[in-house]
């Protein structure tokens, strides 16, 4: 990029807040139930009905804007914005505009090392609309209303992210964060968490913003990075050729990796914004946020302080370990059950268990092994029942099915052997079966001796006790 | 039977005078006789029949409340289950609601016999009526004239003979003036004291239902199951109902009245500013001290009334866009062609007018100038009231600066229709409770004197409208043709 130009990206990310009703109706939130099975006659906007205000989306609210170490409003206001569209049923969406639930509040990212405080402007309470279907309709539009009235948060930053990576890394940042408070699923092809991106670059010595443009509905942290990336060339390419950026609204095609306009900033709708008479506003007392604050599990950064200090972990092992909460709980219960072992725990989850979550594409609450059965393993690595490496084929026995480790070890004739006699007998017949290399090895080329343990390993089928072999092997060749 | 009141036809009913069939019967017929009246959109005679015979079971079995049995009809702007909910609009002319409005389901399980639904103005928009897509209501007592609006079918049926009690909404006075008008007792009560769980809106932070009956002791008794908070509406009020008609007969010795100069100003017509000055010499002989309060903001009201309603009909409106339910134009080419032709062929004149003038004051830049100066002068309204009710009990002035003017009279003006509320509207800005009851008549026509309480005290208000009407006899005046 050139490097004459300074790029300015701020985010609208919509998080999904995951009560069991929607916002504003009794009407369930699950996703993917048939169309308009879960519309009531709040959600289909009849004439007559009126909102009432769900109050755990509430407290989700309270509980984010605790969690980014916000302003929670004391009194917050919910507006009507008003548009037609067919999939808005009552023709105006019930959202927050003046008085929003939580303000100024922050998020520290960290890209390349480099840590960075990125400002959240305010988060608001709004409905999600419900959705058009323009498929299997012969020309005709199908509008389902089952996520209609389903709450959200609308967290909107500061535009404080200089870089595509910085935008990417705040999103991936926030994702953890709802994640961890459990207020949103995260699930980002269902919708559950989406984003808006305002994106516009100045000349490096200028003060103020450029013009931006706002790319719409971007559901994918690779897509963000994408988009932003189109985007910010495309201004650059615009300007450097004599141009002007025009404040609009793009829409990003990954299939042809490029953004477009949607609509320029005169077709934008006037939407008419003001309090929604049929509301009141929702006060938020001292003693509320306090019951809230009680209920904040240990957040991300503070949960990798921990585990770098307590587990001695490098920044990484803790950073990939605290990604979700989940994982580092299944972390915590694997030291805990495997009786303090820190270290091993620590490659085997972000190794074997992780590389195998990833490769099976599953989540860690998906996880076939779990903490428990995986210390099973480990206490027999650690007694030297058997080696590091047969504990692989353990683990994957274990992965397929639900025997404990000692049941695989058994049945399969796994356990190790540390039979000094034994072992003693093998190595004596491969000395004597190679001559060749015992020389070679007595006239000093040590990377002999790993032929040696190779041969004895190979014998015994990998299940010879490998200090011991170390040490039987030196004893017999002795220079 | 049909010029008793409720309380008297409750009494007859336990007597075993008649029975609930017998007096829904009665009701049907007399419906039937006066179709020029108009004041029906829909007559539901086999369900009512059908509320009616259970009535009788419950009044047999003893299990009766004080309204089972009783024949009453909604304004069309209350969903009922099964039927068609209009709301006097062609929009809604093929609504047939799943679901019912709260005060229904309340009426329903207190054993009233529903005959049907009441014209009204369009979406509830209009003082005389007119507007209704189901043609104007006359009034029983000049045929020829209007009977008020927007609530204008359920005052002409009970004025007529039509129900024994009717409910009716009031967003600017659409309860009090066609009561004044029709010469019934109908009360507004405070905001948020009766559920708008399937009212069909039309200013959200002004309407309110309520009775509209032959007698202040009959509102009492309606009210009594229609108030209540309602887990449904947000702005219903957690609040416990009293018993309204333990305080009905009270005596009024003390009593402070208020009469707020503003409203016997410039605009009243002489004969209605004497039949008011004769109500209030008779709260006087009751005990009453009368004195004068000031208001000075009540002469903003109307402005700042007609600023906040149209913005919140505006939104309120948008979900009539021929997309779900409702009418729906024939043939549209495209989306945009689909809701202009649907809401263009739709809505009527005056709809279209407020929801436009709504629009304007909501966009942006417009904002501040109309929809927030509106709300401050609102503010300002709310505590000239404050400050004159800690003066006074109750205030009292006219309902309308005139007895009900002719059919088409003022069609032609809006602004001329809309001061015909000039006295009632300043009391839904503040959202009071206030009353309209039968003081005499100009010209052959009632004349309503309204009654303002303060917040929730309608126990009072029913009070001091309940022992006037012990010693006057103008609320059991019947229409001529009617009696």
């Amino acid at each position: 990029m050139n490097s004459q130009w300074e790029v300015v990206i701020g985010l609208e990310v919509h998080a999904q807040l995951a009560t069991q009703s929607k916002i504003f109706s009794g009407a369930s939130t699950a996703y993917g139930a048939e169309p308009n099975t879960q519309a009531c006659a709040v959600d289909l906007g009849l004439p007559g009905v009126l909102p009432v205000l769900n109050q755990e989306a509430v407290r989700m609210a309270v509980k984010f804007g605790l969690a980014i170490e916000a302003e929670i409003a004391p009194y917050s206001v919910f507006a009507r914005k008003n548009y037609f569209y067919p999939d808005l049923p009552k023709g105006y969406q019930i959202s927050q505009f003046e008085l929003p639930i939580v303000g100024n509040g922050h998020l520290d990212i960290e890209v390349d090392g480099i840590k960075k405080r990125i400002g959240v402007t305010r988060a608001h309470l709004e409905e999600d609309a419900g959705k058009s279907l323009h498929e299997d309709f012969h020309g005709l539009t199908g509008i389902d209303l089952n996520r209609a009235g389903t709450p959200l948060l609308e967290i909107v930053s500061e535009p404080d992210m200089r870089s595509a990576k910085e935008a990417v890394a705040y999103m991936r940042k926030l994702h953890e964060l709802v994640r961890y408070l459990e207020i949103c699923d995260g699930n980002m092809q269902e919708g559950s968490f989406r984003c808006d991106a305002n994106v516009s670059v100045r000349p490096k010595d200028q003060a103020e913003f450029g013009t931006r443009a706002e790319i719409k509905n971007i559901n994918s942290f690779r897509f963000v990075e994408k988009a932003i990336n189109y985007e910010i060339e495309r201004q650059i390419d615009l300007i450097e050729s004599g141009g002007k950026v025009v404040q609009e609204t793009r829409l990003y095609d990954a299939n042809k990796d490029e953004t477009r306009s949607m609509r320029g900033k005169e077709e934008a709708n006037d939407y008419r914004y003001f309090p929604d008479p049929d509301l009141l506003p929702v006060e938020i007392t001292e003693a509320f946020k306090d019951e809230v604050r009680t209920t904040l599990p240990e957040l991300p950064d503070a949960k990798k302080k921990r585990f770098i200090e307590q587990y001695g972990q490098d920044n990484e092992s803790a950073a990939t370990l605290t990604s979700s909460r989940q994982l580092a709980d299944y972390y915590e219960a694997l030291v805990k059950v495997s009786g303090g072992e820190a270290k091993i725990c620590t490659n085997w989850v972000t190794g074997d268990v992780l590389g195998a979550l990833n490769k099976a594409g599953l989540e860690i609450s998906q996880c076939p092994v779990d903490a428990e059965r995986l210390s099973g393993l480990l206490r027999r690595i650690a007694d030297d029942t058997i080696s590091g490496k047969i504990a692989k084929q353990v683990f994957d026995a274990m992965w397929q099915g639900q025997e404990t480790a000692d049941q695989i070890i058994e049945s399969q004739g796994l356990k190790q052997i540390t039979d000094t006699g034994a072992i003693e007998a093998i190595i004596d017949k491969i000395i004597a079966d190679n001559p060749g290399q015992v020389e070679q090895y007595l006239s000093g080329k040590d990377k002999v001796f790993g032929f040696f343990v190779g041969q004895v390993m190979k014998e015994m089928q990998g299940k010879a006790n490998p200090t011991e072999v170390n040490k039987i092997l030196k004893l017999k060749l002795k220079r | 039977m049909n010029n008793k009141t409720i309380a008297e036809l409750a009494k007859s009913l336990r007597a075993g005078e008649f029975s609930s069939v017998e007096l829904t019967q009665t009701y049907l017929k007399r419906i039937r006789q006066f179709p020029a009246l108009n004041a029906y959109i829909t007559v539901t005679a086999e369900q009512a029949l059908a509320q009616a015979e259970a009535a009788d079971k419950r009044l047999a079995a003893g299990s009766a409340d004080l309204l089972t049995g009783i024949p009453i009809a909604q304004k069309d702007i209350f969903c009922t289950d099964g039927v068609k909910t209009s709301c006097g609009s062609k929009m809604l002319d093929n609504f047939i609601s799943p679901y019912n409005a709260t005060v229904v389901e309340k009426l329903n399980a207190a054993g009233t016999v529903m005959l049907g639904k009441l014209n009204m103005d369009e979406f509830a928009m209009g003082s005389s009526n007119e507007t209704s897509f189901y043609g104007p209501v006359q009034n029983p007592w000049n045929v020829s004239c209007v009977p008020g609006g927007s609530s204008g079918g359920s005052a002409a049926a009970v004025a007529a003979g039509l129900a024994a009690g009717a409910t009716g909404t009031d967003t600017g006075g659409s309860i009090r003036q066609p009561a004044a008008f029709c010469g019934i007792t109908g009360l507004k009560p405070t905001y948020g004291r009766v559920s708008r769980y399937g009212m069909i809106a039309y200013a959200s932070s002004l309407d309110q239902g309520g009775p509209m009956t032959r007698s202040a002791e009959d509102a009492a008794i309606m009210l009594q199951v229609m108030a209540g908070f309602d887990e449904k509406d947000s702005t219903s009020v957690d609040r416990p109902v009293p018993d309204y008609s333990a305080g009905l007969n009270q005596p009024l010795n003390g009593l402070k009245i208020g009469l707020p100069k503003e409203f016997f100003g410039e605009g009243l017509d002489g004969e209605i500013a004497a039949v008011i000055e004769t109500a209030v010499n008779e709260y006087r002989k009751l005990g009453a001290e009368v004195k004068e309060v000031s208001m000075q903001n009540l002469k903003h009201a109307i402005p700042a009334y007609y600023v906040i309603a149209p913005a919140e009909c505006s939104a309120n409106l948008s979900r009539f866009d021929g997309v779900r339910f409702g009418y729906r134009c024939d043939n549209p080419a495209d989306l945009t062609d689909l809701y202009t032709r649907s809401r263009g062929e739709a809505f009527g004149k005056e709809v279209k007018r407020r929801i436009l003038i709504g629009t304007y004051a909501l966009s942006a830049g417009y904002y501040d100038a109309y929809y927030l100066k509106a709300q401050k002068v609102r503010r300002l309204i709310s505590d000239d009231f404050k400050s004159a009710l800690d003066e006074v009990d109750v205030l009292m002035g006219p309902v309308s600066p005139t007895v009900a003017f002719g059919l088409g009279e003022k069609t032609g003006d809006p602004i001329q229709m809309y001061l015909s509320d000039i006295y009632t509207i300043a009391v839904n800005l503040a959202g009071l409770p206030a009353m309209s009851i039968p003081a005499g008549f100009v010209d052959g026509k009632p004349v309503g004197l309204q009654i303002i309480g303060n917040y929730f005290a309608e126990d009072r208000l029913l009070n001091v409208a309940h022992r006037y009407q012990m010693n006057t006899d103008w609320h059991k005046q019947m229409p001529k043709g009617f009696e």
